[in-house]
């Protein structure tokens, strides 16, 4: 299980420039797309992979690309979803920053596939250095041919454009993000109508993440069949997995899908085991809006089999047991780290980020966060806890966006797991507060 | 700041032409967020009403859809800011290796909390939610770089340099060679 499809020449010398990636055979599958297949060829392809959104989601790819409407004289457009704010996920912005070309590439022959003449990378602000670096490489490519009028003397004609972000988690929402290129406020839209249909001025636009396009170009040249036999059941293909937290290793690794978390976490491969030689305690699996899991519980399915690295497994057995592979922002904690603590800063992110539209996404993050910081300062009582669950419960669903559940359901998963630690501090809060909950920099100095 | 003419370069206005048009006709509005991020750069590392009214008349927008705009996304100041934004990155994985330490650190030895800018000028405290370098924690970024795996020496090792450098950074700087 260590083949690699996106990482294959991360370690080549000088891999950022075209040279070195044209002589790795980079553009080959813009050659193969554009001189044999017709576009819809291309979509077929990418539907026998298999292949599903990385971005979190985990929507099937080829069946987004299949919803997009063609009205004749309506431009379309592919937009790439770079921001990367998911906090514990960092994957794209290392494929970026290694091997900008391979998500150049994809977004070419995914933009001939859906028949869309201008494209745009839409990159979080924070990653103005990347930005600097794709916009290299898309020079690079236009300079080559690749973009621009008639490619390889074909009637197909591209634009691409890097578009920088300012600083929203919520832009990652495909809606979000779209009125954000438009130069407004990052305010999710109601869905219907989906970008499929209204997306980009109106028009038809598909929205997928990097990892996602990065993946159509193994798909053209392997093709669809031979993808789809990597990985598990529904879950084809590699993926790329952030690792962080309480680990001797932490990085990203490309997985094929069906790894099992017992593995990518102690093998010297991967993460390579708990730092300090501690004890697990809990697993944020696929960024931080994603139920956390007790050890137990990540290693283990509930039926005791072990648990993987794909969509089913890590849902198995619902919230109840289960919780998302989402963008594969995989953070580990030790035996020492305190849950509440650690859901009070996933809920004070939640407040920072929320647009405003909706009320209880408005109202009740931010509640959600002084409730926690209640109990952290030694002023929580038993039907706090209580209220967390119930405000949790009032806000997953019913907005219009799904930052509402990403904000509910690390609460609703902390509390279900460790209502004992959430006891514990409201019984016995000196004693609680006695105790290091995490590491210190002081501390990592002396080791 | 009011009485200062406002008005990009020959060069800039060239770049900004240029951004404005990547859009179809009558869209410029989406050259909204890049252009404030330039005038940012331009303009002391913050948006004035003025210098957010400049971008306005440049985009052919009215004023308040700027000024939204600018409030909403947490990287564009609308308050003069020291030379050196350090934005230490507060969430998740970079929260549970130290975080708080860094901020303390600048509170103790620097003599500025989040939020404050250090009396020389020089130096503004910022905290952000997740900047994407989770498995490099603690980290901050200053300008267009990331500085990546801190510990408090190597916190007073950038301050020192950034206070000998004394020049202000911003995000549309030419980034440093990437070193974690």
């Amino acid at each position: 299980m260590s083949r690699k499809l996106l990482l294959t020449h991360n370690d080549v010398p000088g891999i950022q420039s075209y040279e070195v990636y044209r002589q790795q055979g980079g553009y080959a599958s813009v050659e193969k797309a554009l001189k044999t297949m017709a576009p819809d060829a291309v979509t077929e392809e990418v539907k026998k992979s298999g292949l599903r959104g990385r971005g979190g989601a985990g929507f099937p790819t080829g069946m987004k690309w299949s919803f997009l409407a063609k009205p004749p004289g309506v431009a379309r457009y592919l937009v790439c979803n770079a921001d990367e704010s998911e906090p514990g996920t960092f994957k794209d912005r290392y494929l970026m920053e290694r091997i900008p070309h391979l998500l150049v590439e994809g977004m070419i022959t995914a933009s001939y596939a859906l028949g869309a003449n201008t494209s745009f990378i839409y990159i979080r602000g924070e990653y103005f250095y990347v930005s600097r670096i794709l916009e290299k490489a898309i020079e690079e490519a236009y300079a080559a041919g690749w973009l621009g009028r008639n490619i390889l003397g074909t009637d197909y004609s591209l634009d691409l454009y890097v578009q920088v972000g300012a600083g929203a988690y919520i832009c990652g929402e495909e809606t979000a993000l779209l009125e954000s290129l438009e130069g407004k406020r990052g305010n999710p839209r109601i869905k219907p109508p989906f970008p499929a249909v209204a997306g980009l001025y109106g028009c038809p636009t598909v929205v997928n993440n990097v990892e996602t396009i990065a993946a159509v170009v193994p798909i053209v040249m392997q093709g669809g069949d031979e993808y789809a036999k990597i990985g598990v059941g529904k879950s084809t293909g590699t993926k790329l997995i952030s690792a962080s937290g309480h680990i001797n290793k932490p990085g990203v690794y490309e997985i094929e899908m069906g790894v099992p978390v017992e593995e990518f976490i102690y093998s010297e491969k991967y993460c390579g085991g708990i730092r300090n030689g501690k004890k697990l305690k809990a697993v944020v699996a696929g960024g931080s809006s994603v139920p956390i899991l007790p050890a137990d519980l990540i290693l283990k399915t509930a039926k005791g089999e072990p648990r993987l690295m794909t969509y089913e497994s890590m849902a198995d057995g619902g919230f109840a047991t289960g919780t998302m592979l989402g963008s594969g922002g995989f953070i580990v904690m030790d035996e020492d780290t305190s849950i509440v603590k650690n859901l009070w800063n996933f809920s004070r992110f939640y407040h920072h980020e929320s647009c405003g539209q909706c009320s209880p996404c408005r109202e009740g993050t931010g509640w959600m966060e002084k409730i926690l910081h209640k109990i952290l300062d030694g002023h929580g009582t038993l039907e706090d806890i209580d209220l967390l669950w119930d405000i949790q419960s009032k806000i997953e669903g019913k907005t219009i966006c799904p930052l509402g559940d990403a904000a509910a359901w690390p609460v609703a998963s902390a509390i279900r797991h460790f209502r004992a630690e959430f006891e514990e501090y409201v019984k016995n809060p000196k004693g609680i507060k006695d105790v290091k909950h995490y590491y210190r920099i002081h501390k990592l100095q002396e080791a | 700041m009011s009485n200062r003419n406002i008005a990009f370069n020959s060069e800039t206005l060239e770049l900004v032409q240029k951004i404005i048009r990547r859009y179809p006709e009558g869209k410029q509005k989406s050259a909204l967020i890049p252009v404030l991020h330039i005038a940012q750069a331009e303009f002391d590392g913050w948006l004035s009403p003025e210098v957010m009214d400049y971008v306005a008349s440049l985009l052919r927008i009215q004023p308040v859809e700027v000024y939204e705009v600018a409030s909403f996304y947490s990287m564009f100041n609308l308050k003069p800011v020291g030379k050196c934004v350090i934005e230490v990155c507060r969430t998740s994985s970079c929260w549970m290796l130290g975080a708080e330490d860094v901020v303390a650190h600048f509170g103790k030895k620097y003599g500025i909390k989040p939020g404050e800018t250090s009396k020389d000028g020089m130096f503004t405290l910022k905290t952000v939610e997740c900047l994407g370098s989770c498995g490099t924690a603690p980290m901050m970024q200053v300008g267009a770089d990331y500085y990546e795996n801190l510990t408090l020496d190597k916190v007073d090792q950038l301050m020192d340099r950034f206070k000998k450098d004394g020049k202000r950074k911003s995000y549309t700087d030419t980034p440093e060679p990437r070193n974690q």
